[in-house]
């Protein structure tokens, strides 16, 4: 068996390893140069950030607020300029970059988890665990997701892993929305009739039958709403509700940025985001790609 | 169509009353001691005991409920230690100005966004489109409040023509209602461009062309005016809530809005105030969705078959 079943496995290799390269070369090239920076960008931060990003840069005139190098008065060691205390603009974006793609994905994965499985036994199973879920997601859903994870986030405080269960809590009724309603067709086509013709228990047809056809509605509405959760977190520590300082998230970044706003250090707040707004227009098209690709009944969302 | 609203009424109220148990469950499990959250930073042992106490925090969860729902029936939603005053009453003081907000934001996000997706429908895969194309793309990624941030520092600070703070004349809405609706804009803008989609591919649309109808009043009178029902359903929605989500754009123009009540509430670690206006926020919009149920109903009699 073993010696048939080789030669076959290599040919499948190569061609998963072919189309994965089609599909790769098919993404819209923007948006994966600027996702593949990040996430190289955000594993070596250590290595790439020039500054300490919570420390002064020492020997930069002047010591606070020193501007981006292509300004008057600029420094080369510095090349986006330096805060109120004094810290390396550039590094601290760096850093950033690390809070936004962890709870980015994180929170994203955890609101798709929890709302896929909610979405799957709600549809499959029906009748009361139907309403109760349906009923919860209704009400959760009415709250504006800024406002009640503001509420949240102030309940628990501020941290980063706080705010990563908060997000997944906030925004994981989406999911189970729409998970429901594709449940509610493939409970009815006819493999599922078949699996449990053939005996297999409620928990095998939802785990082997049900999910693997869900899966991909679930890429499609995580890729879309990365983005989202992305700006959730930065709304939240611009508000000081999110990841606590010194920490260098983009929305903090901001926050400090706002008591001098008005006395031209424009670089604090323009900077922060700009990243934030290329991040999220990244995935956004990575996201209609991936709806497009993967699932054609979504493209009116 | 009797029917319809009883059933949706009750809806509401279900929802109304998850949301209540949700906050109230939140409230014990994440934050402990309700004690300590309900006072100020650094109160007294003896006092949060007396407190507790007097709260019947004692008691049991299912009683506590009880108390607290009968409290938000009588239109008790707590009293905001930093102003001392019922949260009921700062909510709706700050009412008015989140009106006036949202409904700016709005018009502006309709001005913007219908014509831009009308002209990207009618004008399909042409340059339009692809201007409404990115439009649509940037009011998704563009955060509201960094938007409003550099609104600021162009045109408050560098080129100083508009205020930068506070409520006064029209001028000061004008930045405010822009940073707001910007991400409404890109909304309409989608919603108005599939709509439209929708709409010239039908029958009647068609029947027109062939009748030999000059193309502006195909679009103009046939199409554009059974494209806007969607659009203006969700018009309704959006206002409410612009009302309620302005959070961060209120603290960024000082603007004394329900949100601004809210962001006070979280610096002041004033949690009655913060639970309260939540409470309120989604009264508001269960009612609105309530609201926008019937009327859809009243206009289409298919939904109140379907649902």
């Amino acid at each position: 068996m073993a010696t048939v079943a080789a030669p076959e496995m290599a040919v499948q290799t190569t061609q998963i390893v072919k189309s994965g390269w089609r599909a790769v070369r098919e993404m819209p090239l923007a948006a994966v140069v600027v996702l593949s920076i990040l996430g190289i960008v955000a594993i070596f931060a250590n290595l790439i950030a020039p500054h300490d990003p919570t420390l002064p840069v020492e020997n930069v005139e002047p010591a606070f607020f020193a501007p981006p190098i292509w300004s008057e008065g600029g420094s080369s060691t510095v090349i986006l300029g330096t805060d109120f205390q004094g810290r390396d603009v550039f590094s601290r974006l760096i850093h950033g970059s690390r809070v936004s793609i962890i709870v980015g994905l994180v929170g994203t994965l955890a609101a798709a988890a929890i709302g896929t499985v909610m979405g799957v036994l709600s549809g499959y199973l029906g009748r009361s665990v139907d309403t109760i879920v349906m009923r919860i997601t209704d009400a959760w859903l009415a709250l504006p997701a800024l406002v009640f994870a503001i509420f949240l986030a102030t309940l628990v405080g501020p941290s980063m892993w706080n705010i990563v269960i908060i997000l997944g809590a906030v925004f994981w009724t989406r999911y189970a929305r729409v998970i429901r309603g594709e449940v509610l067709s493939l409970r009815e086509r006819e493999f599922v009739k078949l699996a449990e013709v053939a005996g297999a228990s409620k928990l095998r047809v939802m785990v082997r039958h049900i999910l693997p056809n869900v899966m991909n509605t679930t890429i499609v509405l995580a890729s879309l709403t990365i983005g989202v959760v992305i700006i959730a977190e930065a709304s939240l520590s611009f508000l000081g509700v999110g990841v606590p300082p010194p920490a260098p998230a983009w929305g903090s970044m901001l926050s400090e940025a706002r008591p001098t706003l008005l006395t031209g250090r424009w670089w604090l707040t323009v900077f922060p985001g700009l990243a934030i707004m290329l991040v999220v227009l990244a995935t956004q098209i990575m996201g209609d790609w991936l709806r497009v690709k993967l699932d054609p009944q979504l493209r009116n969302l | 169509m009797r029917q319809f609203i009883i059933r949706r009424f009750i809806y509401s109220i279900i929802t109304l009353l998850i949301i209540s148990i949700t906050i109230f469950s939140l409230v014990r499990i994440a934050g402990g001691d309700p004690a300590r959250l309900y006072s100020e930073a650094g109160a007294r042992e003896e006092d949060l005991a007396r407190l507790r106490a007097q709260w019947g925090l004692d008691r049991s969860y299912p009683e506590q409920y009880l108390s607290f729902m009968t409290n938000v029936f009588k239109g008790d939603i707590g009293q905001s230690f930093q102003f001392n005053r019922p949260v009921r009453e700062l909510y709706f003081q700050r009412f008015t100005a989140s009106l006036q907000l949202a409904a700016g934001a709005l018009i502006f996000a309709m001005v913007v966004g219908i014509p831009l997706g009308i002209l990207s429908a009618v004008k399909l895969n042409t340059w339009w489109d692809s201007v409404g194309k990115i439009v649509a793309l940037l009011g998704l990624a563009i955060p509201n409040f960094w938007l409003g941030l550099v609104l600021l520092i162009v045109f408050g600070l560098y080129l100083g023509v508009l205020p930068v703070a506070g409520k006064g004349g029209f001028t000061n809405l004008i930045l405010p209602c822009v940073a707001l609706g910007w991400y409404f804009a890109a909304s309409f803008m989608r919603l108005t461009r599939s709509s439209m989609l929708d709409v010239l591919g039908s029958e009647y649309i068609k029947l027109a062309r062939l009748k030999g109808m000059p193309d502006y009043v195909v679009i103009g009178k046939h199409a554009f005016k059974n494209a806007l029902i969607p659009v203006v359903t969700w018009a309704g929605i959006y206002l409410v809530l612009l009302l309620n989500t302005a959070v961060v754009i209120e603290y960024i123009f000082a603007w004394p809005g329900v949100g601004n009540l809210l962001v006070s509430g979280i610096f002041q670690r004033d949690f009655p105030l913060v639970q309260g206006a939540v409470i309120m926020i989604g009264v508001l919009i269960v009612l609105a969705n309530f609201v926008v149920d019937v009327a859809y109903a009243y206009i289409d009699p298919r939904i109140r078959l379907t649902r």
